[in-house]
């Protein structure tokens, strides 16, 4: 039972890849759209740190180090283009952008 | 330790099916965070201290409190009642109940002291720190590039146009 701690570290993060990816699809709040990609990032992660933990390597965890620069970036773009958009149309209704397409 | 790394596994799924699952962007908030920190015990499970630290400080200090201030701001309508509503006592038996036990493994862990599994390898923050600075140096470069341009674009964005009082953010 010991000995597979690792595949199920990689079945963790498949689990809330998937949460995340179907919240994403699902909710029509922007807000909500954006803490969904924060879950699936945050999945990425979790495979990078358990593949370093399975062969011992640091480099696991240096990647994770970039996809947390990744996502705090992206945090900050997606909230101030949130604030942009409910400031502009009043709302957080992702349907209510669809009139942006040309 | 696999008892520990299986209990956060579960607490993980839980608090993050929850998290997609709230109406109100507040409750969501803090089933999100009880997601990360139980994702940082999994990480400690795991032989990565290091980036259990960071998954604490950064994903569910700095981020979330981004998150919780746009969302505050973005309800500017009577707020003392609204926060009356969402911060009612029952709303925090879920995420506390869940941060208790998380508490209680970290207490564990910190008593038993850090022994992994047999296939886990332990990764210092040392050995991190030395490849961070050898190997991935460019990296480093090209992500404190990456922040600058999410801070240039955070303030593009969040910047008002049309001359009426520059100065002053949204």
């Amino acid at each position: 039972m010991v000995a597979i701690v690792p595949n199920y570290g990689v079945w963790l993060a498949v689990i809330l890849f998937a949460i995340g990816m179907a919240g994403l699809l699902v909710r029509r709040n922007i807000v909500f759209m954006l803490m969904c990609i924060e879950i699936m990032l945050n999945a990425a992660g979790l495979v990078f740190i358990v593949g370093g933990a399975r062969w011992g390597q640091a480099d696991g965890q240096v990647l994770f180090l970039l996809i947390l620069t990744l996502a705090a970036a992206e945090v900050a773009i997606g909230l101030a283009l949130i604030l942009l958009i409910h400031r502009r149309y009043g709302t957080l209704d992702a349907d209510a952008l669809s009139r942006m397409k040309g | 330790m696999p008892v520990a790394f299986y209990i956060s596994t579960l607490i993980a799924i839980a608090a993050t099916l929850l998290t997609v699952t709230r109406y109100n962007a507040i409750h969501a908030l803090l089933y999100l965070v009880v997601s990360l920190l139980s994702v940082a015990v999994v990480f400690y499970t795991l032989g990565a201290p290091f980036a259990a630290a960071l998954e604490v400080i950064v994903y569910a200090g700095a981020i979330m409190v981004l998150f919780v201030f746009v969302v505050m701001m973005l309800n500017l309508a009577d707020m003392t009642s609204l926060e009356r509503r969402w911060l009612n006592s029952r709303m925090w038996i879920g995420p506390g109940v869940m941060s208790l036990i998380l508490f209680g493994e970290i207490i564990y862990m910190l008593v038993a002291g850090p022994v992994t599994a047999q296939p886990v390898h332990y990764v210092g923050p040392a050995a991190v720190g030395v490849a961070l600075y050898t190997r991935y140096v460019l990296a480093v470069e090209i992500a404190s590039m990456l922040l600058l341009a999410g801070l240039i674009g955070a303030y593009h964005f969040g910047r008002r146009h049309g001359g009426e009082r520059p100065g002053r953010e949204a």
